[in-house]
């Protein structure tokens, strides 16, 4: 089963009394175990079409189904639900829980959202810990730690639950050139170990070149769809 | 459940100045509230327990119609024989009476033999009358004050003693004019100057009630009022409700009451001050809500506005908007808790203090009254529910918006 089917989406927006189409008519199929970005120009509508597959924003038109599910049909609770279960997110400024340490921000989603009992818990965190090379950092605030820890931290984050999807903004936006190459590795890393998808929406040359599809976006209208990583 | 406490927790630790501060001024209405419940607590049960337990016991039984002519002390409406039989009766039944006491009162001329005025006087059995009043026998500033007073002597008012010049064992006259309008005159030995107190009563002489039966020329056993103390003066309206049944509804012949009940509160203008007591707890009870309430809300907007792409983050992986709506309401019901802690803590301190110190004060012409505050249970468990309340009460409207935040808007915001 695809993990994201989109057939003829759109989204537009109010702006004042005028109507802007974020989205016009895209329509596309995402697999299992994909590594897609999403690329274009500011205010091409790529984070808009993130948005509305991680269940934030729904569509005004067309349907979009994520792991099987209609998401138009669901409200804003049973959308929360639905991402807690399935979908992760690595976002660009990292966005980790100041008052919660590294062990407990990727605990977050087990204890807050799953409701894991707590020895099961601790286990799992400790094993996304040791697939993201923080095994030993696990006590210290996010605070005490680097950027590229803390966007090692929030992949922890997205995939304790074992999401089938993670949905990535602009995640190595905020890194320096050594930090994103090896954030990007990490997240094929364990794309390969936990067959999960990631979705991106970038500018990165780096994280362009790693993905294996390509969505062009221009204007809210999907241009093309390119295969490989040679996309410059 | 736990979680949410932890989270809520640490996010009041990481603003801890703000925490300070808030939890500071809900101390500071809880302090403020209880320190002014146990002294004005105690002012008033003071006062009460010198009106009831002097002068007037916590209840009075009347013939109908006795007290809206009291100010005449009029002696064709005492209770006599079938009618003093019933009310002992309904007296000696119920279990909360601890004791009761018939008097008879009158107005007198009062003579040194040179000089002559007016007197009220309360006729009373000593023996009764130090049971029912037990502080009676403590407003005797001169004089022998055991066992009250016997047949032929009379406790003077201070006022008459002074103005008449009398003393300690002088012989004076009480001239009264009895219910048929003939005049009798009758000696009386000074046994004792009594204090005057503010209040009805607090300003007559005493003599013995058999005194008063032959100044009066009475014929069979009768009084003006009977004064009742209860062992308890919570039981006071309950106790008030059973005789009203018992005796409001006995009819007379002319199918009108015979009888009427009073507690203290409508025999006494001092129940108008507690009354006064009592509303000015409630404003300070009203100010502290308003302090809580507004410093709460006020510090949860802030913590909301300032917190907009973390509760952004939270929703987009998966927090319900319910969980985000407990986390802030837990974190306004921990500030509530913790202000009201330490503000319990200090007011127990300071009554405690305040006990210690043995502060005294004067009312009126009471002199060196002792300020003994105290609090109950109730009352600081009634003051910390209301404070928890209002702050979880407070934080719902920040809680509320935090929670229906669009994770979008949130996660945009810089």
């Amino acid at each position: 089963m695809p993990v994201v089917v989109a057939k003829q989406l759109e989204k537009t927006y109010m702006a004042g009394d005028i109507a802007v189409k974020a989205i016009q008519k895209v329509s596309f199929t995402i697999e299992p175990s994909s590594f897609v970005a999403f690329v274009g120009p500011s205010g091409s509508g790529k984070s808009t079409l993130l948005n509305m597959i991680g269940c934030l924003d729904p569509p005004t038109a067309g349907t979009l189904e994520v792991i099987g599910q209609d998401i138009s049909s669901l409200n804003r609770a049973q959308a929360a639900r639905f991402r807690g279960e399935h979908i992760g997110f690595v976002f660009q400024d990292f966005n980790l829980i100041p008052v919660l340490t590294v062990f407990e921000n990727i605990e977050y989603p087990l204890q807050m959202v799953q409701n894991w009992p707590k020895e099961k818990r601790t286990i799992r965190v400790q094993e996304m810990l040791k697939a993201v090379g923080m095994a030993d950092q696990g006590h210290k605030f996010p605070s005490q730690i680097s950027g590229g820890q803390k966007q090692r931290v929030a992949v922890a984050r997205a995939l304790v639950t074992s999401a089938s999807l993670v949905l990535a903004d602009e995640p190595t936006a905020n890194l320096d050139h050594k930090t994103a190459n090896h954030i990007i590795a990490l997240m094929k890393e364990m794309r390969d170990e936990f067959g999960t998808s990631f979705i991106f929406s970038t500018h990165d040359p780096k994280v362009v070149n790693n993905a294996e599809t390509i969505f062009t976006l221009e204007d809210g209208q999907l241009l093309q769809e390119d295969s490989g990583g040679n996309h410059v | 459940m736990f979680n949410i406490f932890k989270l809520a927790l640490r996010n009041l630790r990481r603003y801890m100045r703000r925490t300070l501060l808030t939890s500071s001024l809900i101390t500071l209405g809880v302090v403020a509230v209880l320190l002014f419940i146990s002294v004005a607590g105690s002012f008033k049960s003071m006062m009460i327990g010198q009106i009831t337990d002097s002068m007037l016991g916590h209840l009075q039984i009347h013939r109908k119609g006795y007290l809206a002519a009291v100010d005449s002390l009029p002696l064709d409406r005492n209770l006599k024989g079938k009618q003093l039989q019933l009310i002992k009766e309904a007296l000696d039944q119920d279990e909360n009476v601890e004791a009761y006491s018939m008097r008879i009162k009158l107005g007198a001329m009062f003579s040194n033999y040179t000089e002559t005025t007016n007197i009220r006087v309360n006729a009373v059995n000593p023996e009764q009358e130090m049971k029912t009043v037990p502080m009676l026998a403590d407003r005797i500033i001169k004089g022998n004050k055991e066992g009250l007073l016997e047949k032929g002597e009379i406790l003077v008012p201070e006022l008459i003693a002074k103005g008449l010049k009398v003393k300690l064992n002088d012989t004076i006259v009480l001239v009264a004019t009895n219910k048929d309008g003939s005049v009798n005159g009758q000696p009386f030995v000074i046994r004792g100057v009594l204090e005057g107190i503010s209040g009805p009563g607090g300003r007559d002489g005493v003599i013995h009630i058999e005194d008063a039966r032959s100044l009066l020329r009475t014929e069979g056993k009768e009084v003006s009022e009977i004064a009742i103390r209860l062992k308890d003066i919570k039981t006071m309206d309950g106790v008030f409700a059973g005789l009203q049944q018992k005796l409001g509804s006995l009819k007379n012949k002319m199918d009108k009451p015979i009888f009427e009940v009073h507690t203290w509160k409508k025999l006494s203008p001092f129940f108008n001050i507690a009354r006064m007591i009592d509303l000015m707890t409630l404003f300070i009870k009203i100010m502290l809500v308003a302090i809580v309430l507004v410093s709460i809300m006020n510090v949860m907007i802030m913590a909301v506005y300032e917190r907009i792409n973390e509760i952004g983050t939270i929703a987009a992986i998966g927090t319900v908007p319910g969980k985000i709506l407990s986390l802030f309401v837990m974190e306004g019901f921990l500030l509530g808790c913790l202000g009201t802690l330490i503000g319990v803590v200090i007011s127990l301190v300071t009554i405690a203090v305040l006990n210690a110190s043995q502060i005294s004060f004067d009312f009126g012409r009471q002199k060196g009254l002792l300020l003994s505050p105290t609090i109950g249970v109730t009352e600081v468990v009634t003051i910390s529910a209301i404070v928890i309340a209002i702050a979880v009460l407070a934080s719902l409207q920040p809680a509320w918006k935090a929670a229906r935040m669009d994770p979008i808007t949130a996660l945009r915001h810089v």
